[in-house]
């Protein structure tokens, strides 16, 4: 009879979240030993795998190379079986090639570009599972990769999305409060000097609100960073154990 | 703790789709009692007291209550009562009650907002201590069931473990789960028990609903066909088999209803207890539609249903007398059977007890106010009391064995008769909020004394040395509108009209805002003014009262003499008017010769440019319309006492009205211009062409032939339909006219295209509403977006949602609806009162000619009242015969037909001291035994007439 409520009165969203919490974070760094770096995470039910090769030399035609800076490539694709319904997604759909642009442009701003001329970087990020906020967990796999792959980067690159129910700001929305009509924000950020280096927002949202919104989602980046931060350094104290560092 | 919901779902498409949700469990929970120091409360503090007074002899404790979801959907009236008190709501309660009942649901927010209610809303499903998971197999409301015995019993648990004293009392009416409940050792009660068991329970034994309890003995003849279940009814829908409509009981006769049929857009024709099957107005049902063979017709005849019957009465005689009477080919309409209920829309109705002949008796009969409701059957011990009261009472349900829908009675208003009872009585039918201003509310105000500051002047412009003046009708307060017209030196006119600046007191989103939102246009009543901003404002601040200062938003227009327009501009504006004057007074200052200071020339140059402009209106197709209280075009901006034939209307009313329409259609074009998609705008649709049949029939028996096809066509037919020597069938014409029009209504310019936005009375484009907003809510909206528009203010969030929009433009139409219902009635009550004391002769004109009645139309009070005629060989009295063909009724040579005038006896039908009717008898033609002597002294004149003062908006 009546639609879902995404905000109860209690301040509780449909999954039992409060507004300002987060999915569950959960990720792995050296999934794969082939590539030079990858990562895993889940966020909720969205799972994204990420893996990162280079710097090498150009592929391919040696024109694309850039004489000053590093090429970074990105592949964005989600796996037929990610979504409820199972469907073959072709790479080169308007969707992906949408989403691997967006990519591109993050990482091209927080990677140092410039130590690597005429060379390239390739990202591949492969959706397996998908439930909202899939750009935000690409970025943050990716982050987590381009880091094991030993990549010089200005800082994290972490992604968050939010969107406005009921006069209130939530964070990190899920497929279901994404498909809900409402305006959906979605920010990248080096979460330790507060630039943002991407943002985009679907639908109409009124300029007062934005910048509430906006803080949500800032706000949601920076809680997302310290969960990777720890994930990062768990990692490097394994590694450095098993390689007898310590 | 996580887990993850994982169900099956059927798509649009019909694949199955599985879905998969996260669900997160929680340990910060609060059980919300003073008691618990374990838990971390939120802001607000526990809800449930600590110290408790038990009332119940049941239970020895004090105790919390959790009631299930049956008890919450059909007890809502017993949970509202104040005693009830400390109430723990669980989230799997309040989904369910939102899934199945919206009114309910509503209710239950509201009390759970009313901090003396102590109501609690623990969200059980969200803690990790009292989820359940959904076993294999197990059906979904027993696994609700289920959750909200583990949820009573971690309650019991936990106030155990504090050592408190408190207890935990569930209330459950699901025979199945009391036991269970009590194996878990739980305390359990069914809600009838435990009401029964409370120490002071004289009202609340009468609110309670009796859902598949008792009333009705299961041995009873089962009478009513039985209702299909949701899921048939949806796929017969799909598949064609059904229609689905809401349901419109008819007002003339209780044995008939229209459907109007959601996909199709036309009315399906139900007749008769069996086909009508429990259906009650409102409600959203299913139909079928009969074989063409069974087709009926409305029987015109005027039926009401009098005396009692029992419950089990039958009703399947009472619809065989109505098949008896075949119905001729040509006359039979699409007739269908209700088979099932989609919705039911049940609210509480107002009436009074018939009180049942054995005086003992606890089973009563409820009557309501509304004709197209049913009597309901309701228990009660209070009859004697209630015997003198209107009351208010719900329905619980409708058992296919009993005659009458079952009902709880809810609560008393007050004595019948009384003037304030019988105004409360309409008010709430009416469904209009008449409650005080809140505190919060009236916060919102401007403090007094009030003062123009340098702040408010940055936007405005300075037009005090401007002559402006109003003009009203007498005793006006709120003065919405001024007006000024002065020569420019290019020779052309500047025309200015000045509008009350409601929007600069009411801010946007504040409660004061809300309150007016909610309320959405003023209502009057005969003696009674229910407000939508308080007093302060719309009879002082915002009114624009001469010789003060007050802000205004103000349209100036540079015309030519030929009142073509030249140039529009907006602007917010501190005017100071110079006279406050009515129409009268303004008529004689413009007929006065020896006048010629500035408002005499500002009014005579107003008075010329606004003949132009309705000569153009007319010439392109607007309607001149009458009803028999008010007249459409001149209406909507005065304040005009209804009488139609005695009020001679003045050339200042349309002077005012001219420009108030063009203020309209101005703001309209600039506000739709900068906001395509947001603009609040008001639309009257053509009405199709079927509506006009039964004009086209009345008149083609006078000899004319109305041409119905556009707008313009049917005004030019009506001006046409002239008789030299009756007058007044003009008039009833144009009545006529006004009842095959649709409702206008205002509506988001994003949400239809513009080709719909036509407005069919004033053959206009595009139409809003501008210059009331003292009075309409709307104006208000469009005051804002112009302000925007201009940059004199800014935007806010809800203002530029269409959706949102549309939702507030929703409410504005149900509102005005219910306040024109509420003044008509309004109207209606008083001339009961007026016609208490004094029987009068007066001239009528027969509207409308049916199988067993004709309809009257009394010109002088604007009342219609019911002439029953005679029509059965069986009783005594002389014999009317109805012809189908011609409309007419005859008896004794003298035939009765639409158009006729007679004369007519008002007086009060006394038979039911409770319930006074207004009742018409014949004098004049003369039929032998039939009508009655003229009064002797038919002109008392103690009081006046009542006087009548509505408005109708177009």
């Amino acid at each position: 009879m009546a639609g879902i409520e995404l905000l109860s009165d209690q301040g509780f969203r449909v999954d039992g979240r409060k507004a300002n919490e987060l999915r569950r974070i959960q990720c792995r760094l050296g999934v794969f030993t082939q590539a030079d770096g990858s990562a895993y995470i889940e966020q909720g039910n969205t799972k994204i795998l990420a893996a990162v090769y280079g710097p090498h030399e150009i592929r391919g035609s040696r024109s694309k190379a850039l004489h000053d800076k590093v090429l970074v490539n990105c592949q964005y694709s989600m796996a037929t079986f990610s979504t409820g319904e199972r469907k073959r997604r072709p790479r080169g759909d308007r969707k992906s090639k949408e989403m691997t642009m967006h990519l591109q442009q993050t990482f091209d701003a927080a990677i140092l570009t410039s130590l690597y001329p005429r060379s390239q970087i390739d990202i591949f990020v492969e959706v397996l599972q998908s439930d909202g906020g899939n750009y935000c967990a690409s970025v943050n796999a990716a982050t987590l990769a381009l880091i094991d792959a030993g990549i010089p980067l200005k800082d994290y690159v972490c992604a968050c999305s939010a969107s406005f129910v009921n006069d209130k700001p939530i964070m990190d929305i899920s497929y279901l409060e994404e498909s809900s009509g409402g305006a959906e924000l979605i920010v990248a950020t080096l979460p330790k000097s507060e630039q943002i280096v991407f943002l985009e927002m679907n639908s109409r949202l009124h300029e007062d609100n934005l910048s509430h919104v906006l803080d949500m989602a800032v706000k949601g980046c920076k809680d997302i960073h310290d969960v990777l931060d720890q994930a990062v350094r768990e990692h490097v104290g394994e590694v450095a154990a098993i390689s007898g560092l310590e | 703790m996580l887990t993850n919901k994982v169900f099956l779902k059927k798509t649009k498409k019909g694949s199955i789709l599985k879905i998969v949700r996260e669900h997160y469990l929680r340990d910060d929970i609060s059980c919300g009692s003073s008691v618990c120091e374990l838990c971390q409360h939120d802001d607000k503090g526990p809800v449930l007291e600590e110290k408790l007074t038990n009332l119940s002899q049941k239970v020895d404790q004090s105790h919390y209550i959790i009631p299930d979801t049956n008890v919450v959907l059909h007890q809502i009236d017993v949970l509202e009562d104040l005693s009830i008190q400390n109430v723990i709501i669980l989230q799997t309660v309040i989904e369910e009650v939102r899934h199945r009942s919206a009114p309910a649901y509503k209710r239950l927010k509201d009390i759970l907002t009313n901090p003396t209610k102590h109501f609690y809303n623990f969200a059980n499903e969200f803690n990790k201590e009292t989820y359940v998971e959904r076993e294999p197999g197990e059906k979904s409301n027993d696994r609700n069931d289920r959750a909200i015995r583990e949820a009573a019993y971690w309650y019991q648990q936990h106030l155990k473990k504090l050592e408190s004293e408190i207890d935990i009392v569930l209330l459950t009416n699901d025979a199945d789960n009391r036991t269970k409940a009590k194996e878990k050792g739980l305390t359990s009660f069914t809600i009838h028990e435990y009401v029964k068991g409370l120490k002071d329970n004289g009202t609340l034994l009468d609110k309670l609903a009796h859902v598949g309890t008792g009333l009705v003995h299961e041995k009873d003849k089962v009478q009513f066909p039985e209702h299909l279940p949701l899921n048939e009814i949806l796929r017969g829908i799909k598949s064609g088999k059904y229609l689905q409509g809401s349901f419109i009981a008819s007002r003339e006769n209780y044995l008939e209803a229209n459907v109007s049929v959601k996909s199709e857009d036309r009315w399906i024709f139900i007749q008769g207890h069996m086909n009508l099957n429990r259906a009650v107005n409102d409600d959203t049902v299913a139909i079928e539609m009969l074989p063409e063979e069974e087709w009926s017709c409305p029987s015109s005849l005027m039926l009401e249903e009098t005396e009692e019957k029992t419950d089990d009465a039958d009703i399947e005689a009472e619809d065989a007398k109505l098949k008896q009477n075949k119905v001729p080919k040509d006359l039979r309409q699409p007739t269908g059977r209700v088979v099932g209920i989609i919705k039911r829309n049940w609210r509480q109705y107002c009436g009074i007890l018939q009180q049942s002949a054995i005086k003992e008796a606890t089973r009563h009969l409820f009557l309501p106010a509304e004709k197209r409701i049913p009597k309901i059957r309701i228990e009660t011990r209070q009859a004697k009391d209630l015997s003198t009261q209107r009351i208010v009472v719900a329905i619980d349900s409708w058992p296919r064995n009993s005659r009458y829908p079952h009902g709880h009675f809810v609560r008393k208003l007050g004595n019948v008769g009384d003037k304030d009872t019988e105004n409360e009585v309409l008010l709430l039918e009416h469904d209009v909020p008449h409650s005080n201003f809140s505190e919060a509310v009236l916060n919102f105000l401007p403090k007094m004394p009030w003062t123009i500051t340098d702040e408010d002047m940055k936007h405005r412009t300075d037009l005090r040395h401007i002559t402006v003046c109003s003009v009203d009708p007498p005793g006006c307060t709120d003065i919405d509108d001024a007006l000024h017209c002065r020569p420019l030196a290019n020779g052309n006119l500047e025309v200015g009209v000045h509008i009350a600046d409601v929007s600069h007191f009411i801010r946007p989103g504040n409660a004061l805002d809300k309150e007016a939102s909610n309320r959405g246009t003023t209502v009057y009543l005969v003696d009674k003014r229910i407000d939508m901003v308080p007093e302060l404002l719309s009879s002082n601040l915002c009114s624009l009262r001469c010789d003060v200062d007050r802000f205004a938003f103000t349209v100036i227009w540079e015309m030519t003499h030929e009142a073509e327009i030249v140039n529009t501009k907006f602007m917010k504006s501190v005017i100071e008017s110079r006279a406050s004057l009515t129409y009268g007074e303004a008529q004689m200052i413009i007929d006065d010769p020896t006048r010629n200071d500035d408002i005499a020339t500002s009014l005579r140059g107003l008075n010329k440019l606004a003949k132009i402009l309705k000569q153009k209106r007319i010439d392109k197709g607007a309607l001149t319309l009458a009803s028999p209280e008010i007249r459409f075009n001149i209406d909507s901006e005065t304040h005009d006492p209804i009488d139609v034939q005695a009020k001679q209307l003045l050339d200042t009313n349309s002077m005012v009205e001219e420009f108030m329409l063009l203020a309209n259609i101005s703001t309209a074009q600039k506000i739709h211009e900068e906001f395509p998609n947001c603009a609040v705008l008001r639309r009257h649709p053509s009405p199709p062409p079927s509506n006009f049949d039964p004009l086209i029939k009345a008149a083609l028996s006078k000899g004319f032939t109305m041409n119905v096809s556009t707008g313009k066509d049917l005004a030019d037919s009506l001006n046409s339909a002239v008789i030299e020597n009756d007058k007044y069938f003009n008039t009833m014409l144009r009545i006529m006219t006004t009842r095959c029009m649709m409702q206008a209504v205002y509506f988001c310019s994003g949400m239809i295209p513009e080709a719909e936005y036509l407005h069919y009375g004033l053959a206009s484009e595009i139409y809003t509403h501008f210059t009331s907003p003292i009075r309409r809510y709307s104006d208000i909206l469009v005051h804002r977006l112009l302000a925007v528009c201009i940059g004199a203010d800014a935007s806010y969030p809800e203002l530029l949602d269409k959706h949102k929009t549309q939702l507030v433009c929703n409410n504005l139409n149900y509102r005005h609806k219910m306040a024109q219902y509420a003044g008509r009635s309004s109207v209606n009550l008083h001339t009961h009162l007026f016609f208490k004391k004094r029987v009068v002769d007066e001239d009528g004109y027969i509207l409308f000619v049916r199988k067993n009645a004709v309809q009257v139309l009394i010109p002088k009070y604007g009342l219609e009242a019911t002439l029953y005629l005679n029509t059965d060989q069986r009783k005594k009295g002389p014999l009317f015969v109805f012809n189908e063909e011609e409309n007419t009724q005859t008896c004794g040579g003298i035939s009765l037909h639409v158009f006729d005038r007679v004369i007519i006896q008002i007086s009060i039908d006394r038979s039911n001291v409770q319930h006074l009717k207004l009742q018409i008898k014949l004098v004049q033609p003369q039929i032998p035994e039939f009508s009655v002597a003229p009064t002797e002294d038919d002109k008392s004149t103690d009081d006046e007439p009542p006087t009548k003062k509505q408005k109708l908006d177009i």
